[in-house]
């Protein structure tokens, strides 16, 4: 197996090939029972693809459900503060329901729709893609059950309320240690056990192909825009991109458009937790990890030396996610994007940083970003224009961020 | 594909004596390494005709909370690949014959590597593999360097591996076809013996190999009843919750543990002959 490393390539925009691998990330790594199921997915994808009604459906609500574009703001006193870059902010907190993760839940619950299926379900970590699914499921009146780790229904009350009004059905996950990977594990039970009616809403950019092409795809809006929001205020493309990593859905949106720009350089942020040194105190699987195959496809993942998944440790619940998506391992591996990470201690200082300087809350992911850039924009010139991914929104943080600073609620 | 090995020498054997098989699964290392040896020893002895061993992994996507629990049962005790391999040995030194196959998730085995695990499981007496997530699309990478070091690569087929698909699952299959009798995790509901037969049927026009039947089989008598559908069936979650059962407060195993499961299989087996 050739490592795309070896490969000088003349575009890092064609993957996946048509087996889903990304280098030798990705695949359809699932059992017979689902087989035929995504390879249904698949070709109902690549239908949809090629029928102008879909984007144009997928447009239409992008603009007036959504609230998309989403602006591209110059951060102001940040830049003066840090004086270096111009730092931008890619302002996908302000779409409906919080997140960027809305993008994506559009788009598959139209493909849903298509397909005939008449029951969702979902995995959710911070509980933000949760509360996409079930606000597009309200919307389409399907029925829907969000599997989460009992661990983040603890800790994420906020999105459990806003699932539980939207009319979702909540399915606390008590095994392993009741975080993301344990709910994705529930969610893939209960898809081979519904074959016939049901689809699977996966939230990030990972999964069996063809998930995270697809994924991929509907979050690319977020870039796309920016080349053009861009383009109109400096006449010109980024020069740098931050953006956070959890499955990482968020950066290769922002990422693809740009991945051919040769002059601009991407930097992807994951969860340093307690630190990299720390054994099991950190959700960095590309930086503290190693390959391996989990949940339907090879990529970067937090284990030990016999193969078997560890729990990771962030205090964002929406990175604490023991692998990646495989496009981001291969991307790491080619050498287009650097990947860094960020401390639990870190994101919180970068969280009041930018309330303070702009504003804006941010949530605990995109603080993780929002900490690189403090590190990275003052090394750069002040012509260096700097975007980076604001991809949620801080409210459902608060309990978290305010016990961390002993902040009485 | 026709290949000569344990498995398909048992399978042989029984067909000329007109009898069905009963494979057992249970996880290696549960409830710790010396009851799992004592129990998995005990099995050729108790009927058990095929013996499929897991191999334990924290995140069991197609199993059920029976099994789920066995493998964390045996991770917490210790068990790792390197265990697993060391077990069959140690069943080997007490039973030659009975073919032995090596059932769990690609990744355990990907992190060992591919070609040291294939070398190390032929070596310690390994016939058989079936791991759960590697389909045929993805035959390159283990499969085909499996077959080609005598091992048998079982692949399961499903009620949703429609006719289309069925060729594909079946090309590099060999000593058994294992047929999911329902869709959904190990242990879950039973299936209906009519949507069995019929299946097995299909699945038969289709190749010469056995067919095990399994997923959700948990008495003696379900076990005789879907065995007349194929060759042989599987029973696995029925024989860890045995485990699981005799386990005392602590999660220790007790008197019984090893004798309470192989008393189960013996009436499992005895089901299948009478």
């Amino acid at each position: 197996m050739a490592t795309t490393a070896d490969v000088k390539l003349n575009s890092y925009r064609t993957g996946p090939d048509d087996k889903g691998f990304f280098g030798m990330f990705g695949g359809r790594f699932v059992a017979e029972t689902l087989m035929p199921l995504i390879l249904e997915l698949e070709r109902a994808y690549e239908d949809a693809k090629a029928d102008p009604t879909f984007q144009a459906e997928i447009d239409h609500l992008n603009l007036h459900y959504a609230g998309r574009p989403s602006p591209l703001y110059f951060a102001e006193r940040m830049t003066n503060e840090l004086g270096g870059a111009k730092i931008y902010f890619k302002r996908d907190e302000l779409n409906h329901t919080g997140s960027h993760k809305i993008n994506n839940c559009l788009g598959q619950i139209l493909l849903a729709r298509r397909m005939g299926k008449t029951r969702i379900i979902a995995e959710t970590g911070a509980g933000q893609h949760g509360v996409a699914v079930a606000t597009v499921c309200a919307k389409y009146g399907l029925p829907c059950e969000i599997y989460m780790g009992a661990l983040d229904v603890e800790r994420q009350a906020p999105n459990v309320a806003r699932m539980r009004l939207l009319n979702a059905k909540l399915n606390p996950v008590t095994a392993g240690a009741g975080t993301l990977k344990d709910a994705m594990n529930e969610a893939l039970r209960d898809w081979v056990t519904n074959v016939t009616d049901t689809y699977y809403l996966i939230g990030t950019a990972a999964g069996p192909h063809p998930y995270p092409a697809m994924v991929r795809d509907f979050q690319s809006i977020i870039g796309k825009e920016t080349r053009e929001q861009m383009i109109a205020a400096e006449g010109r493309v980024p020069d740098t991109l931050v953006a956070c990593i959890g499955g990482g859905s968020n950066a290769i949106g922002l990422f693809h458009p740009f991945l051919d720009d040769k002059g601009t350089a991407i930097y992807g942020v994951e969860a340093g937790g307690h630190g990299l040194d720390v054994e099991n105190g950190h959700a960095a699987s590309m930086n503290g990890g190693s390959p391996g195959v989990l949940h339907g496809n090879r990529t970067y993942l937090l284990q030990d030396s016999d193969g078997q998944i560890l729990e990771g440790h962030s205090i964002s619940a929406g990175l604490d996610y023991p692998g990646v998506g495989p496009e981001h391992s291969w991307l790491k591996d080619a050498g287009r994007v650097t990947y860094v990470s960020i401390t639990d201690k870190e994101a919180l200082d970068a969280l009041q940083f930018c309330t303070r300087m702009e504003g804006i809350i941010p949530a605990l992911e995109p603080s993780h970003a929002l900490a690189h850039v403090m590190k990275l924009a003052p090394t750069l010139p002040k012509d260096n224009l700097l975007v980076m991914n604001l991809c949620g929104r801080g409210d459902k943080d608060l309990f978290t961020v305010a016990k961390a600073l002993g902040m009485k609620i | 594909m026709k290949t000569d090995t344990r498995i398909d020498k048992r399978f042989a054997k029984l067909r000329n004596e007109r009898r069905k098989a009963l494979v057992t699964f249970v996880t290696a290392g549960d409830p710790d390494y010396d009851t799992s040896l004592k129990i998995i020893s005990g099995l050729p002895g108790a009927g058990a005709d095929v013996i499929e061993i897991g191999m334990p992994f924290s995140d069991p996507m197609a199993d059920g909370p029976p099994i789920q629990a066995s493998g964390l049962r045996a991770l917490k005790a210790g068990q790792n690949m390197i265990k697993t391999l060391q077990l069959v040995r140690d069943v080997r030194k007490s039973d030659a014959d009975t073919p032995i196959v090596l059932m769990g998730y690609y990744n355990p085995i990907y992190v060992y590597g591919n070609e040291r695990f294939l070398d190390d499981a032929v070596a310690a007496g390994v016939d058989g593999l079936i791991v759960v997530d590697v389909p045929p699309e993805a035959d390159d990478e283990l499969c085909v360097p499996a077959i080609a070091r005598g091992l048998n690569f079982i692949r399961l087929a499903t009620p949703t591996t429609d006719d289309k698909r069925l060729p594909a699952v079946l090309k590099n299959t060999s000593g058994f076809v294992y047929y999911v009798s329902i869709t959904g995790i190990t242990g879950a509901g039973s299936a209906k013996a009519t949507d069995v037969g019929r299946q097995v049927a299909r699945i038969k026009k289709s190749t010469d190999l056995p067919v095990a039947i399994g997923f959700g089989v948990k008495t003696p008598e379900q076990a005789k009843e879907l065995a007349s559908h194929g060759d042989a069936v599987v029973v696995g979650s029925a024989l860890v919750t045995k485990i699981a059962e005799s386990l005392d407060k602590d999660g220790k195993p007790t008197a019984t543990t090893a004798s309470g499961v192989l008393q189960l299989v013996q009436s499992l087996s005895g089901a299948l002959k009478s």
